[in-house]
């Protein structure tokens, strides 16, 4: 779970970089890592991947804004992901991320109000037997219906 | 001891097989029961899950779906056993090579996967020369099961006989394609089964490093390959000297970050070495210059995960499964809208409505099929006057389809084709890694004309058609390349849908 403050710091910054520095390829693994911490890549990590990958600002900022997990902003504290995919769809799943999303007031992406709740697509978490799927904060919903996921989302105090 | 095995597999979790295993041990203990409860993997009857299976006497008897508060009935024998879990019909007709562990044993045992036949095909593989073993993929037939069927033995000779000073093996775990689940399934349900694969696969091409892209959207997976990893390492099955063979190979697990594109293997490749996950142009081959500009042999989940059995029984046990150019056995994915779904693991040829109909039952609704997408988001929609084709590569081609990953996802008559033929390009525009312009705009306008058409415009339905040939001739992979599959697919098979007049059908 990431932390709960935002500010990072330039030295817990470097040791996460410089622990992931034996690896081929390592730039996905620290971003994972960066991520995992403090819940986003904050702006000044840049400048220390940067340094330490021997690669440009523009680079890196292409390589973080490729890929649909990674945050340069601090996220909502709970995230609720529907899945949007085929085999969803072909049993309602439509229907229950528009009912989840009016019920909630939210758009996919947009941050409740007292930041503490988004609803972000998917693209398949393989329950594809088992749709239509949803995932709050990495706890996997089958058969997902607006009862589970309210219940779920209760649950969590949201 | 009794032994209570409740599954681990994601899909299980999702319908509460953790709450059943915490009841269980607490009813075990308030009742004063002595049993042993095994997180196994999913024996693939996933509308079944939460499957619990009671060993008693040497025989597993299956009780499902369970619920958490059922446990009592369960243990005092108040539940009725669905029977031998070998016994299930849907079961009973597979022919389990790859899975043939999935679901029976613990997935962190290295002495389970032992007992059952594990590492038996890496024991023989080092004993054989690095020819040898590839001649031995070659023999068996074995294509990739990623998609593009390519043969997997010319592969590795490929990089077997490319010289370099560091070659390696990467495991394609980006499994992206809505309707399927396999790679997930073993990874969660079978993990050694894939080291061993790779393992093999690194002896047969000099490859002594290797990776398995692992996608984000898979929590589960992830956690069990990194202490499979972990274990195997601590056992001699990896590190400097495999199975006292004097040679080396190990491997990492990586994870995506949600990007569909990163299945393609070229953009896997980018992403793995940290760079945007953006398509190569082909050649160079990753075979000849894959990851780091090295030779690397890049391989779906279940292409590694089948070379263990191939090795174990032979090449020849196994092409003598299948149909024509298509040999062995497809674990195919049944999802969607369908009465039993879940991982049906058969020799190819089964006829799609066989599968469809007689397996999975039909739809979960009870109406009618309409359509089914088989391979993924790239798929081609089969109606049911297709049913007839025997699920293999060249057949599915011959129909305009392609059976991909094998995920087979139902749509009962209530599906809305244009909508269907939309979501597609609206998912290409989403996932598009923008290289090739007809993917990264063509998607975008695809959108609009279908709006048009779904508007009433019919005069759009050939700009559509053309928009789709562009796309198709003009995209490096199979993102931009097949995404005209399923837009086709739905406008050939259901014109009325789009209000095409007899003269556009002709036309197409």
């Amino acid at each position: 779970m990431p932390r709960d403050h935002t500010d990072a710091h330039d030295p817990e910054i470097t040791a996460i970089v410089m622990r992931h520095m034996g690896l081929e390829g390592p730039l996905l693994p620290i971003l994972h890592a960066l991520q995992g911490e403090f819940g986003y890549i904050p702006d000044a990590a840049r400048p220390i991947i940067c340094d330490a990958l021997n690669i440009t600002r523009a680079e890196l900022h292409g390589v973080i804004s490729f890929y649909h997990d990674f945050r340069s902003a601090p996220a909502a504290k709970h995230c609720l992901k529907i899945c949007r995919a085929e085999a969803c769809q072909a049993v309602g799943g439509k229907a229950l991320s528009e009912r989840v999303l009016a019920q909630l007031g939210l758009d996919w992406g947009a941050r409740r109000a007292d930041g503490a709740l988004m609803v972000e697509p998917v693209y398949c978490l393989g329950l594809c037997a088992c749709a239509p799927a949803a995932m709050l904060d990495g706890k996997l919903i089958a058969r997902a219906t607006v009862e589970k996921i309210t219940a779920r989302l209760t649950e969590a105090g949201l | 001891m009794k032994k209570i095995y409740v599954p681990r597999d994601a899909a299980a979790k999702a319908l509460g097989s953790d709450e059943v295993a915490t009841a269980l041990a607490h009813a075990l203990a308030a009742r004063g029961e002595e049993a042993q409860i095994i997180r196994n993997g999913s024996r693939g009857m996933i509308w079944l899950e939460p499957l619990v299976e009671i060993e008693e006497n040497g025989t597993r008897l299956a009780y499902g779906p369970i619920a958490a508060d059922q446990v009592d009935d369960l243990l005092a024998g108040k539940i009725t056993s669905l029977g031998p879990v070998e016994d299930i019909p849907f079961f009973a007709k597979q022919n389990r090579l790859t899975f043939a562990r999935c679901g029976l044993i613990d997935p962190l045992s290295l002495a389970d996967y032992r007992a059952h036949g594990g590492l038996m095909g890496l024991s023989r593989a080092a004993a054989m020369s690095a020819a040898d073993i590839v001649a031995e993929v070659t023999a068996s037939g074995l294509r990739g099961r990623g998609g593009a069927g390519f043969p997997t033995g010319i592969k590795w000779k490929t990089v077997a006989e490319a010289s370099a000073s560091q070659k390696y093996i990467v495991c394609n775990a980006d499994e992206g394609d809505s309707g399927t689940f396999a790679d997930r399934m073993i990874m969660e349900g079978d993990p050694f089964c894939l080291i061993e694969g790779m393992a093999i696969a690194g002896l047969a091409t000099g490859a002594t490093r290797g990776f398995v892209y692992i996608r984000s959207e898979y929590p589960d997976a992830i956690e069990v390959m990194e202490a499979a990893v972990t274990i195997a390492r601590a056992e001699g099955v990896l590190g400097a000297d495999v199975l006292g063979s004097g040679k080396a190979f190990d491997l990492e697990i990586r994870v995506g970050a949600g990007a569909y594109v990163c299945g393609e293997e070229t953009s896997l490749l980018n992403s793995l070495e940290g760079k945007r996950g953006v398509v190569r142009a082909k050649p160079p081959l990753p075979a000849l210059e894959g990851f780091m500009g090295r030779p690397t042999v890049v391989n779906n989940v279940l292409s590694l995960a089948t070379i263990p059995v191939i090795f174990e029984k032979g090449a020849a046990h196994y092409a003598s499964f299948g149909l024509g150019r298509s040999k062995g056995t497809m674990p195919i994915q049944i999802a969607g809208n369908v009465a039993r779904g879940g991982l049906f693991e058969t020799a190819f040829g089964m006829p799609l409505g066989a599968l469809v109909n007689e397996i999975a039952g039909g739809t979960a609704t009870g109406r009618p099929v309409k359509a089914v997408q088989v391979g993924g988001p790239l798929g081609a929609y089969m109606p049911p006057s297709k049913f007839d084709t025997p699920f293999a590569y060249e057949e599915f081609d011959g129909q305009g389809g392609l059976i991909g990953h094998a995920g087979v996802v139902v749509f009962d008559d209530s599906a809305d084709m244009v909508q269907m033929a939309r979501f597609a390009m609206e998912f290409c525009a989403v996932e598009s890694c923008g290289k090739c312009t007809p993917c990264r705009i063509g998607a975008v306008r695809g959108v609009e004309t279908i709006d048009r058409i779904a508007a009433g415009d019919a005069t759009a339905i050939p700009l559509l058609t053309d928009l789709c040939e562009t796309m198709k001739d003009g995209s490096l992979c199979a993102l931009g390349g097949f995404t005209p599959y399923p837009v086709m697919s739905a406008l050939q098979n259901f014109p009325d849908e789009f209000g095409a007049t007899p003269a556009d059908q002709a036309a197409q």
